[in-house]
């Protein structure tokens, strides 16, 4: 399965929930936002949300700035 | 003298400094400069996550009585501003937003239109919604009816260090805007920023000049200690700049009255 995370298309190997993927790309789950296909997922659906070959999600933080 | 607290949407805070977070070399200068301005708002920004290596978290470093405010940075027009303020709000941490729009990479000037299109639709939303402008009356009396909670007008060019350019623009929205003003932008020098105090702002937002100084926590402190001055000045009835000189000492009793000037 194809999907693209931050812009970036990466091969699963087997069907995944966002939960798995979290925990797999971020070393820290705890102020980590998700946008699934644009729509914000809450923490607290991270594991009953499955993702679809093809899906686009955006992982991101907060980060310095002015 | 007691100043009455800065109060933004209903909140009080003792300080009138806002810190920036860009820029630090490190997480504990900026840690220790938090401290050291004793800053009760600071800003921060919303990026992807760098999955290829693994950076601390910036929210460790800032503890937890500081109200955090996000910036829309890297947004280019009001409807990906309010997509990133919609995803930090999903975080549990930000529904204060600071709305930054910015389509020109030169000089890095806010676009006022689209700024008050995201204060409309996120203020409607619930967020605390502090827009970062280009000094401007009609601008700043559209975001008074979007709902903001200040206004932000730029002193000069972000990362600049130039200064109060915007001068005369930002005292207008001082005299004339029921909010408080936040002077954000530019903002180089500790005198700088007791200039904004003593014309009437509100408060002071700085990153840049402290974030890259060789000693960050000593600028940070220096900067509070400004704007404490400034903030004092302005509560003292600061008199006017005059064109010519008036004298200090009494222009009566001279010891030599009774002989003629050459």
């Amino acid at each position: 399965m194809n999907i693209i995370i931050n812009g970036k298309s990466q091969q699963l190997t087997s069907a995944k929930k966002l939960s798995d993927i979290v925990s797999s790309f971020c070393k820290q789950s705890k102020h980590v936002i998700t946008e699934l296909n644009g729509t914000i997922v809450p923490s607290d659906q991270w594991a009953q949300t499955n993702l679809q070959d093809g899906d686009t999600l955006e992982l991101v933080t907060f980060v310095g700035g002015g | 003298m007691t100043d009455a607290p800065l109060v933004i949407a209903g909140k009080s805070f003792t300080s009138r400094f806002l810190l920036g977070t860009g820029k630090f070399k490190n997480k504990k200068d900026l840690s220790d400069s938090i401290t050291a301005c004793g800053s009760e708002i600071v800003t921060v920004a919303l990026r992807r996550i760098d999955l290829e290596r693994h950076e601390e978290n910036i929210l460790g470093f800032i503890p937890p009585h500081v109200t955090l405010l996000t910036n829309t940075s890297g947004a280019r027009n009001a409807q990906e501003a309010v997509r990133i303020a919609r995803l930090a709000k999903a975080s549990g941490y930000g529904h204060w937003v600071k709305i930054e729009v910015i389509n020109d990479s030169k000089y890095l000037l806010p676009d006022n239109h689209e700024t008050i299109k995201a204060t409309e639709i996120l203020s409607a939303e619930g967020f605390v919604v502090l827009p970062y402008i280009s000094p401007d009356l009609y601008a700043a009396r559209a975001l008074v009816k979007a709902g903001a909670a200040t206004v932000m007008p730029l002193g000069s060019f972000i990362g600049s260090n130039q200064g109060l350019k915007t001068k005369e623009l930002i005292q207008v929205l001082i005299n004339e805007i029921d909010l408080p003003i936040v002077v954000d932008a530019g903002i180089g020098a500790p005198s700088q920023a007791a200039e904004a105090m003593e014309m009437g702002a509100d408060a002071v937002l700085a990153n840049t000049a402290i974030a890259t100084a060789q000693n960050p926590p000593l600028l940070a402190h220096a900067f509070a200690l400004a704007v404490k001055a400034g903030r004092l000045a302005y509560l003292s009835g600061l008199p006017l700049q005059r064109s010519i000189a008036k004298a200090s000492s009494p222009l009566t009793g001279f010891l030599y009255d009774d002989i003629p000037a050459n």
